[in-house]
């Protein structure tokens, strides 16, 4: 930790930078899609891309010598509080930033790093996760997509489901088997170009109306030797690493159901509009009290995201992130059930013009959610895993 | 838990150590079963305050080590945890805080030295009714001649039997409601008209209904300015929120503890029950609540000591979150225990008790949830 004096210095050079390279246009605004995550930018968005992907502070503490923003903790929520104060949200994201590049910090050789890292932190590449497969949801180790070592290449065969993205990806990483004989130790971790002959992508149409995932085929499909991270029959460890990367990465995103996934509505905005007050308070005293409970909920949720991450920060990820999984898919549940219902009679529009956008839009958002207790590591898995591992309770 | 500074760590292990060695829960039986009126053991007091922690927020010319709030919930999450019984929260925390926010420096100087030796205990007045509501205020402060006669009755006042003196808050004018005409006063226990009335109550601890009957008190007895009490009686109070939730959280996480030991060693059907689903997942389920208890509990103490203006939001947000972590906690200790939590020669039943009797203090869940959501407009 900086003293306080050296932490102002920076304050004062992070804001400098910050007002020469923002443009002052898009502040306040969220971006019209995530660089790193199926979206192409353009105009003021593309330069804003460029200029905070140059100064690697859309991944602010990763390492410098690998394009990242080479800050400590602290001077990266100096960061984030500048960029709050500007209303300034890096268009940089996805499961790069996410999970597989603090995987790959974590686990990776230095050539692996230099090759992958750089286009991640820019926003250049779209990365998808190749985890669940028809037979492997919550019992993932039992993935039977098979790359079988050639020598000089994999030859892989199988499919995975449930592939966020995978339409616009342009690159794959992703758990494999290589050996039939073990179940966990013969399982390897690979990256695959997304372009590479053999590989079919299928949309998945979901209770939304809408296709966020996809199934992927593999056909013989060549993946090079220098494509596998970590050793080969030894990328379980690495893919449930990555797995508490990303329990973090939903953790410190905060809550309130905010974020990409998230909806437009606040709770109190939405109660105020469909219920109204009486007295000064809400004119349903029940619905009130739930509603106080939902976001204390989501406060005390963030509050530990941020406690968990500054804990992270000297320790690692720990397995007691499972508990912000399993707190963040209940929060943003809560929180559509909550909003659904006080839309009352404008609640579940499908089309037309009788509803207004944002209720068509809320009725997608809140089907969407129901996947969030699902993906990512179903509830009931992650308490057997906060059972087991922090816990030490036997059987799990 | 948050990054400890060294002071804090250093805290810790004395109290961490002196609890198990010299005050673990049988310390607490003993007290009880001894049916002493004070409701806490004068040796126990003695140690602490010889510890110095009575006076951990008094400044050190004034006898204390003046250090924080987060500091003070380290010592309490420990005291917390074997249920230890002493006017420490009610007079080190409570009583210290009510000085220092709105003491004169001869009320500073009178009574801050003997709180932080433990030589004097100071509590809060506040509530009348069977709720929390400090705005509900009734007891009328008359202004008479260049004093104020005090008539009215304050309940389940902390350490009410044993204490030197209270922090009362009373009503110079307006009426029940209004924010506006409250005036707390600091006033020795023993002054004429002052009559506290002990009560037994579930979890073994010393309150007691205070009255006060034609009480006199000179203008300079009136703590902070007439009429404008209502700001600093809620900065006292969320105070005491924030330090009682921390010690609750030493209540629950001792509760959590003690569980999950069972779990792991209590066999039927041929193994541990802790391998059942149903009690595996309930476990997980208390240790998130304990979690997200823990950082709004620090998040309070923190904004307290930082002088953040979301104190307020942050004290009801952490006296909620961790009444709900105990609530839960403390019914399922029983219940996971079976038939041997319900018997009074086994522990639980005391965490069962003062978990309610700390839920309520200062505000119940519901309290907090609603002046949470004030907060938002709504």
């Amino acid at each position: 930790m900086e003293p306080a004096q050296d932490l102002d210095t920076f304050r004062e050079e992070a804001r400098s930078w910050l007002k020469e390279n923002f443009p002052e246009k898009l502040a306040h605004k969220r971006p019209p899609g995530i660089a790193g995550f199926g979206s192409k930018l353009t105009g003021n968005w593309k330069v804003w891309q460029d200029r905070i992907g140059q100064k690697g502070w859309s991944t602010p503490t990763w390492p410098a010598e690998y394009g990242g923003g080479g800050l400590t903790p602290d001077q990266a929520s100096v960061v984030q509080q500048e960029m709050r104060a500007l209303g300034a949200i890096s268009p940089i994201g996805g499961f790069g930033t996410m999970m597989w590049g603090p995987t790959l910090l974590d686990v990776g050789t230095d050539e692996q790093k230099k090759r992958y890292l750089p286009p991640i932190i820019r926003g250049e590449i779209h990365w998808c996760q190749g985890y669940s497969e028809p037979g492997a949801g919550s019992d993932l180790a039992n993935l039977q997509s098979f790359a079988e070592d050639m020598g000089d290449h994999f030859v892989l065969n199988g499919s995975k489901i449930w592939t966020s993205g995978a339409m616009e990806a342009d690159w794959m990483y992703g758990v494999f088997r290589t050996d039939r004989d073990n179940k966990y130790e013969g399982i390897s971790f690979l990256t695959l170009d997304m372009k590479s002959p053999g590989v079919e992508v299928k949309p998945i149409t979901l209770i939304s109306g809408e296709s966020p995932f996809n199934e992927v085929f593999f056909t013989d499909v060549v993946v090079p030797k220098e494509n596998l991270i970590g050793e080969k029959n030894l990328g379980w460890n690495i893919g449930k690493r990555l797995l508490l990367h990303e329990r973090q990465g939903i953790a410190g995103s905060g809550g309130g159901g905010g974020g990409v996934m998230g909806g437009s509505f606040d709770l109190e905005h939405v109660a105020q509009e469909y219920i109204g007050l009486e007295d000064g308070k809400l004119a349903d005293g029940a619905m009130r009290e739930r509603i106080a409970s939902q976001k204390m909920f989501a406060h005390a949720y963030a509050l530990t995201g941020r406690r968990f991450g500054e804990e992270a920060a000297v320790h690692g990820p720990s397995p007691a992130v499972g508990i912000l999984k399993v707190a963040w898919a209940r929060d943003n549940q809560n929180r559509q059930e909550l909003v659904v219902e006080m839309l009352g009679n404008q609640g579940l529009g499908w089309g037309g013009n009788e509803f207004t956008p944002e209720e068509l839009r809320n009725v997608r958002t809140w089907l969407r959610s129901k996947a969030n207790s699902i993906e990512g590591g179903t509830t009931e898995i992650n308490l057997n895993l906060v059972a087991k591992r922090v816990l030490g309770l036997k059987g799990y | 838990m948050a990054v400890l500074t060294e002071e804090q760590s250093m805290l810790k292990d004395q109290a961490q150590a002196w609890v198990r060695d010299e005050s673990p829960v049988q310390k607490f039986r003993q007290m009880r079963d001894s049916g002493t009126p004070k409701h806490f053991d004068e040796a126990t007091w003695s140690e602490i305050s010889t510890m110095g922690w009575a006076g951990i927020l008094v400044p050190e010319e004034l006898g204390g080590s003046g250090l924080d709030y987060a500091t003070f919930g380290v010592v309490l999450e420990e005291t917390g945890r074997q249920l230890v019984a002493s006017p420490l929260f009610a007079s080190g925390l409570v009583g210290a805080s009510a000085l220092m926010l709105g003491g004169s420096d001869a009320q500073q100087k009178s009574w801050l030295p003997d709180i932080a030796a433990g030589k004097r205990i100071l509590t809060l007045a506040v509530d009348e009714g069977p709720h929390h509501g400090p705005i509900q205020t009734a007891l009328s402060a008359e202004a008479t001649g260049d004093g104020y006669t005090l008539n009215g009755q304050k309940v389940l006042v902390f350490e009410g039997v044993s204490a030197d003196g209270f922090v009362v808050a009373a009503r110079t004018s307006g009426s029940p409601g209004d924010t506006a005409g409250i005036t707390l006063f600091l006033l020795p226990a023993d002054i004429d008209g002052i009559e506290a009335t002990a009560l037994n109550t579930a979890d073994s601890r010393g309150y007691a209904n205070v009255a006060f009957n034609s009480v006199s008190a000179s203008a300079d007895c009136v703590l902070g300015e007439v009429g404008q009490g209502f700001a600093l009686l809620e900065g006292i109070l969320d105070r005491a929120r924030a330090g009682l939730a921390a010690e609750m959280l030493g209540i629950g996480a001792e509760a959590f503890d003690r569980t999950l030991e069972y779990l792991k060693t209590r066999e039927q059907f041929g193994q541990v029950i802790g391998s059942f689903q149903s009690l595996g997942h309930r476990a997980a389920e208390r240790f998130m609540q304990m979690e997200f208890a823990r950082s709004c509990v620090e998040a309070a103490l923190r904004a307290i000591d930082a002088g953040r203006e979301d104190v307020p939001i942050l004290c009801s947000l952490a006296k909620c979150q961790v009444g709900e972590f105990l609530h839960d906690m403390s019914n399922d200790m029983i219940q996971m225990h079976g038939g041997i939590g319900m018997t009074d020669e086994f522990d639980a039943g005391f965490f069962l008790k003062r978990a309610r009797a700390v839920e309520a203090a200062f505000g119940g869940q519901s309290f907090h949830r609603r002046r949470y959501i004030a907060h938002f407009g709504i």
